[in-house]
């Protein structure tokens, strides 16, 4: 079922045209439009109501969580 | 992927909330169901200080929509028009009918994954008449602006009923005795939208605002940055989901918008009327635009049934154990009101979870 604001991730794996198939993890494959987004093979994307609408910057991600670690660490030493 | 879901680094950032909680209490408002079920389904508000709340506003785009829509769509099932939509919508509540007993009534009713599967039903039965019921924020609202600048098939209309973000929250603001002390913005809305629409917050009413994404670090780091704005005596809007929301948002997808949709006024189940809170097609597109097409007239509708208090939950006025229907007469089974009815509802994802307590 649909959760409306959920948008989940999903891997692309090929794409033909403006659709392109996607795996959701563990298998699960679904044809989804990505006519939103400027998306390239192997990226992750993400998925809403079988639309795609934004790629996900695994650089950023990776970002985001080292700066929290770091300001964690610094702040909290002993946890 | 990289994964926002690390336990160790969950209790680290729990140990840095409860550092700079502020001696006075703070409520933090989120406006997403899906931001409602991680809170709830990773027990956050439990990890999080005393003085520190997180109150659920009208994210659930089931939930908000106005009995009368709900009418005009069991209208033209009854009718023999097929009505194709999103599962979470057919037991809602219209004013005497849900779209699902509309069915057992005889009207064909069909649940969609989404509205490509309605244009193929519609191209595959060209004999029936079709309607897509388009509910949702604008996450979903480009997805139906995008099939309709393609020229859907004549026997498909779209009975729009699409509802924008930033007006709720600038309602919830407006009433008096709610006290939030800042906003958790929704991803996915942002994912579109970007940050522009939220700029009003800090700057006409002093709001911090974060917009957060949907796994429990997400939603730690954003309650982290909200204090820190707290104690530092600022407001800002700042982006914790920045691995997906850009600050223009997704620009193709909002040109969309604006080229199928003009910003109207819309009304919420139970909150009344907002100021340019809702999409309708622009007069261009008429023609697929179901509510022309099929001259449907409905009342004005009844929104929340007696004892019911939806329109309280929606607000984050109370919370859903408050409702003295809560798991009495008022159940997943047997629900008396959209929230306990939809996934994205308070009602629904606090009985999901068995909670009767107060804190989770
Ligand atoms: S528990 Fe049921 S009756 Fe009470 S507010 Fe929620 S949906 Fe309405």
């Amino acid at each position: 079922m649909i959760i409306m604001c959920l948008a989940i991730p999903a891997k692309i794996i090929e794409i033909h045209g403006d659709d392109a198939k996607v795996d959701f993890g563990e298998g699960v494959l679904r044809e989804v439009n990505i006519s939103l987004v400027n998306a390239n093979t192997d990226e992750y994307v993400l998925v809403h109501a079988g639309y795609a609408i934004q790629v996900i910057d695994e650089k950023e991600a990776q970002e985001t969580l080292k700066l929290w670690t770091e300001i964690l660490e610094m702040e909290n030493p002993t946890a | 992927m990289v994964n926002f879901r690390s336990p160790e680094l969950a209790k680290q950032v729990a140990g840095h909330l409860k550092g700079i909680a502020p001696k006075f209490p703070v409520k933090f408002c989120h406006v997403c169901g899906t931001h409602e079920w991680t809170v709830t389904h990773f027990g956050l508000r439990s990890v999080l200080p005393e003085m520190v709340e997180v109150v659920a506003g009208p994210g659930c785009p089931v939930c908000v929509l106005p009995a009368a829509e709900i009418d005009e769509a069991v209208k033209l099932a009854l009718e023999g028009v097929t009505v194709a939509t999103f599962g979470d919508v057919l037991r809602v509540p219209g004013s005497s009918l849900s779209l699902a007993e509309a069915r057992s009534r005889g009207g064909d009713v069909r649940i969609v994954y989404g509205i490509h599967d309605a244009v193929k039903m519609a191209i595959e039965e060209p004999e029936r008449e079709f309607v897509f019921f388009s509910i949702g924020f604008e996450t979903t609202a480009p997805l139906t602006a995008s099939e309709i600048l393609k020229g859907p098939p004549d026997n498909l209309s779209f009975l729009i009923s699409h509802r924008l973000i930033p007006p709720a929250m600038e309602l919830l603001l407006g009433i008096g005795d709610l006290h939030i002390d800042g906003f958790i913005a929704p991803g996915h809305v942002s994912t579109i939208i970007g940050l522009k629409s939220y700029e009003i917050f800090p700057s006409a009413y002093n709001m911090p605002v974060v917009v957060a994404g949907f796994e429990p670090l997400d939603i730690l780091f954003a309650i982290d940055m909200l204090l820190q704005q707290i104690n530092n005596g600022v407001a800002k809007l700042e982006n914790e989901y920045n691995r997906v929301v850009k600050p223009e948002g997704n620009e193709k997808a909002l040109r969309h918008i604006q080229q199928v949709f003009n910003v109207v006024d819309g009304r919420w189940r139970g909150l009344g009327r907002l100021p340019l809170s809702a999409f309708a097609l622009k007069s261009k597109f008429e023609k697929w635009d179901s509510r022309k097409k099929h001259k449907i007239k409905v009342g004005v509708g009844r929104d929340i049934l007696p004892g019911c208090q939806c329109h309280l939950i929606m607000i984050g006025k109370i919370n859903p154990i408050d409702c003295p229907l809560y798991m009495s007469i008022c159940t997943p089974e047997s629900p008396k009101g959209p929230c306990m009815v939809s996934i994205e509802g308070s009602c629904r994802i606090w009985s999901k979870h068995g909670i009767d307590t107060h804190k989770t």
